[in-house]
């Protein structure tokens, strides 16, 4: 059958790619993927900086930032109104749209779905190049923001109109000027990832790979796909809007000259809340897929995980309107946003009980991928019940624009999305990178990180309620916040050790990544397809042959074979199959 | 004299256009397996055939991306549109609703010829798929025109991005739309010449 002279005019053709072509511009998916997962990493540290940043100014306001003498020269070290509004505004932008983007949609997205569904590479692999490549682009432009006069965006990740339209009513011009354009550029950026991800999935199945075979992450990110693609768009138009009426002098959402500033707001939450499921749906995958490898069990119903899945796509379209209940709207609508945030519920609940039934009865292994993973499952439980209470309405204008929404967002995309993206790090870099990650490293870096980051987040929920707004400067110059200071020195020093508990990981990542155990080819003697490609895999991954699918992804502690897994590629009887 | 656009896709200008093309005109493909190994082609395709080529799936889904940005900027539009007291709003130039009528038309025309010279190079006919798509660019460079010398018109009688809602709207809106048929343009002038 393999015919071992094609084999080997193959590894010829493949070692002709120059270093450029190989690990620079290059269009193999996995390649792109590591491009991806760096980009994210390296914007992380930014992002968890400001967020230091932001928190010492809340615990001791105007007080000099313990090593930031040298930038704040004319304030001796206090962070001034504005430059707080700049760092809070590019901690969210940063996170969201360049850590958790680009990792779990970006880097796994290209890294698992052609080698769990047994393609070579994505459709279109120059296309794919032509993406991480505008995202580089787009992440330049966004830093260069940092070193414009005036300084960076500082009206919010939101960015609001009128009060991002003017540049004077901010005191800021370029910089909000790069943030826009920086996000036209990741849109293009996400797209063409988009248009890969979806026709890749569609078209490019291994034989007998069907859509009810394809493991979980695959559908999540292929649902994830259908959302950026749709909801991407609206960003771009509102975005070249805003830009418009900032440089070309256009009235789209200043009333002056018949604008509307609450359309800002219908366009950016458009897209804005398909969005929180773009950052929720791959992590969600990730649980699906590590969970029942560390259980050895099946999933607990495949079905329905891929139904709730498509039901938080449809769903996720008309929830919007639940950022705008105190903008000015109608009651009536009000009550049907309600209404179809609490109906989402429903879905991400089956999931929750899914994940649960699937570690009913397991036999756990409790391996550092399962412990981020189960993180994830009890945080977005946290993150996902107080979700459901700030969808009433009553319950929302009480807290709109509290640390109770800093808290919730905080549970869902960090507790959430941030620890299934430490879960499939720690699963896939041995497939990724060809050396185990040191799992001691890994524990030092899972228990501080889980613990500080409840002490960090959970608090603010009380700060919430007692009156603390999201976006204040300085919570003392109020009486009514100044009992609940202690809470906010409290949160401050906590945040500083679950920033200092990444060190762990860093390390972790870099000393395994020259040093580490060579990876086996299955090191979790997991089903999926990638576990048979070597680790890391070669340029279009399968030598000369894909592999053919008997089954599906979660068949585990089956009792047609001895050993308590059974891949995907492996057909009965395990005697005949084992020389496959 | 062979045109251009039919000669073997260099490897170093192949991209998804060429794919499409490939793929709708049924021009046989690269040969596939060990060939260069440039990555372009996976070799050893999957064994079945998909239903939809690739190249015409991933057009289908970017067409999807295209539907929302329009309806994103229509969105806006008609907010506006509807939120305004009086529109179009007084002391502003009419829109020519005449001549753009007929630029319309143009820009439908170009669509039957590019729709005949897809069907010709399913035929196997090359010359008129050269041809076909020279009229196309042809007549999406009128529209373009046409489009250009009533901006400047609208222009001097004083309509312009920054007068309100109506200027920002229409140019928007119509900008974009321009921005689409220049990108075919000068795709189809690359091809051609």
């Amino acid at each position: 059958m393999s015919n071992p002279a094609t084999h080997a005019t193959v590894h010829e053709a493949h070692h002709e790619l120059g270093f450029v072509r190989t690990y620079i511009f290059s269009t193999d998916h996995k390649m792109i993927a590591r491009q991806f997962l760096f980009l994210g990493l390296f914007m992380m540290v930014i992002g968890g900086l400001l967020a230091m940043v932001v928190r010492w100014q809340l615990a001791w306001p105007e007080t000099p930032v313990a090593g930031l003498g040298w930038l704040l020269t004319e304030t001796e070290g206090v962070l001034p109104p504005e430059a707080y509004n700049m760092a809070f505004t590019m901690h969210a932008t940063i996170m969201i749209f360049f850590v958790i983007m680009p990792i779990l949609a970006g880097a796994f997205g290209n890294f698992c779905i052609p080698l769990m569904i047994g393609a070579r590479d994505m459709a279109f692999p120059r296309l794919n190049m032509l993406s991480i490549w505008a995202a580089f682009l787009s992440g330049g432009v966004m830093l260069a923001g940092f070193f414009v006069p005036q300084g960076h965006a500082a009206s919010g990740w939101t960015a609001y109109a009128p009060l991002s339209a003017v540049a004077t009513y901010q005191g800021v011009n370029w910089g909000q000027n790069l943030w826009l354009i920086s996000l036209f550029i990741l849109t293009i950026s996400s797209l063409m990832g988009a248009i890969n991800y979806i026709t890749t999935v569609i078209n490019m199945r291994a034989p007998g790979m069907t859509f009810f075979r394809m493991p979980l992450v695959v559908w999540s990110l292929f649902i994830t796909a259908i959302l950026l693609l749709l909801a991407l768009p609206v960003l771009m138009s509102a975005t070249a809007m805003l830009l418009f009426d900032r440089t070309l002098g256009t009235h789209w959402f200043l009333p002056e000259g018949g604008g509307e500033p609450l359309l800002w707001q219908h366009l950016f939450w458009f897209f804005g809340h398909p969005e929180v499921y773009i950052l929720i749906l791959p992590a969600m995958g990730m649980a699906s897929e590590i969970l029942p490898v560390f259980a050895r069990k099946p999933i607990f119903g495949y079905r329905a995980m891929v139904y709730s899945m498509l039901a938080i796509c449809f769903l996720s379209w008309m929830v919007y309107g639940h950022h705008m209940f105190v903008s000015g709207m109608d009651p009536r609508v009000g009550m049907a946003f309600t209404l179809t945030t609490m109906v989402i519920a429903v879905p991400s609940a089956i999931k929750t009980f899914n994940w649960l039934g699937t570690l009913w009865g397991g036999n756990i292994r409790f391996t550092v991928p399962m412990l981020n993973a189960l993180a994830f499952v009890a945080m977005f439980v946290i993150g996902g019940l107080s979700g459901v209470f700030m969808a009433s309405t009553p319950v929302d204008i009480f807290i709109q624009d509290t640390y109770f929404i800093v808290a919730h967002i905080h549970y869902v995309v960090f507790g959430g999305s941030i620890f299934g993206a430490f879960a499939a790090i720690y699963f896939w870099f041995p497939k990724m990178f060809g050396r185990m990650l040191n799992p001691t490293l890994g524990h030092l870096h899972f228990w501080p990180t889980f613990v500080f980051f409840n002490l960090t987040f959970f608090p603010q929920h009380i700060v919430g309620v007692g009156g603390m707004m999201r976006r204040i400067y300085n919570p003392m110059q109020y009486e009514f916040l100044q009992h609940l200071q202690w809470w906010n020195v409290f949160i401050t020093w906590s945040a500083f050790a679950l920033g200092l508990a990444q060190i762990f990981f860093v390390i972790n990542f870099f000393w395994s990544l020259f040093a580490g155990k060579k990876a086996p080819l299955n090191p979790w003697q997991s089903n999926t397809l990638e576990w048979i490609a070597p680790s890391p895999p070669p340029h279009l991954n399968w030598g000369d042959r894909i592999p053919t699918v008997y089954r599906g992804p979660y068949e585990y502690s089956s009792p047609e074979v001895a050993e308590d897994w059974f891949p995907q590629n492996r057909s009965l009887p395990a005697r005949a199959a084992a020389r496959h | 004299m062979t045109p251009a656009i039919l000669k073997p896709p260099a490897r170093d200008d192949a991209g998804i256009v060429d794919e499409l093309l490939a793929e709708i005109g049924r021009i046989p493909p690269a040969p596939p397996p060990g060939d260069g190994g440039d990555g372009e082609r996976p070799f050893g395709e999957p064994e079945r055939t998909p239903f939809v080529p690739n190249a015409v799936l991933g057009m289908l889904v970017f067409l999807g991306a295209e539907t929302m940005l329009f309806a994103g900027l229509i969105a806006g539009f008609l907010v506006l549109r509807y939120g305004a007291v009086v529109w179009p709003p007084p002391f502003q130039p009419r829109l020519p609703v005449e001549v753009t009528g007929v630029n319309t038309a143009v820009l439908l025309l170009s669509s039957l010829t590019m729709a005949r010279a897809l069907r010709a190079i399913r035929r196997g006919k090359q010359a008129e798929l050269a041809r076909g798509l020279a009229l196309t660019a042809v007549l999406g460079a009128i529209f373009l025109a046409v489009q250009g010398s009533e901006w400047v018109r609208l222009v001097q009688f004083g309509l312009t991005v920054a007068s309100g809602a109506y200027g920002a709207t229409f140019y928007t809106l119509i900008g974009t739309h321009a921005v689409h048929v220049l990108g075919a343009l000068r795709w189809s002038g690359f091809r051609l010449f």
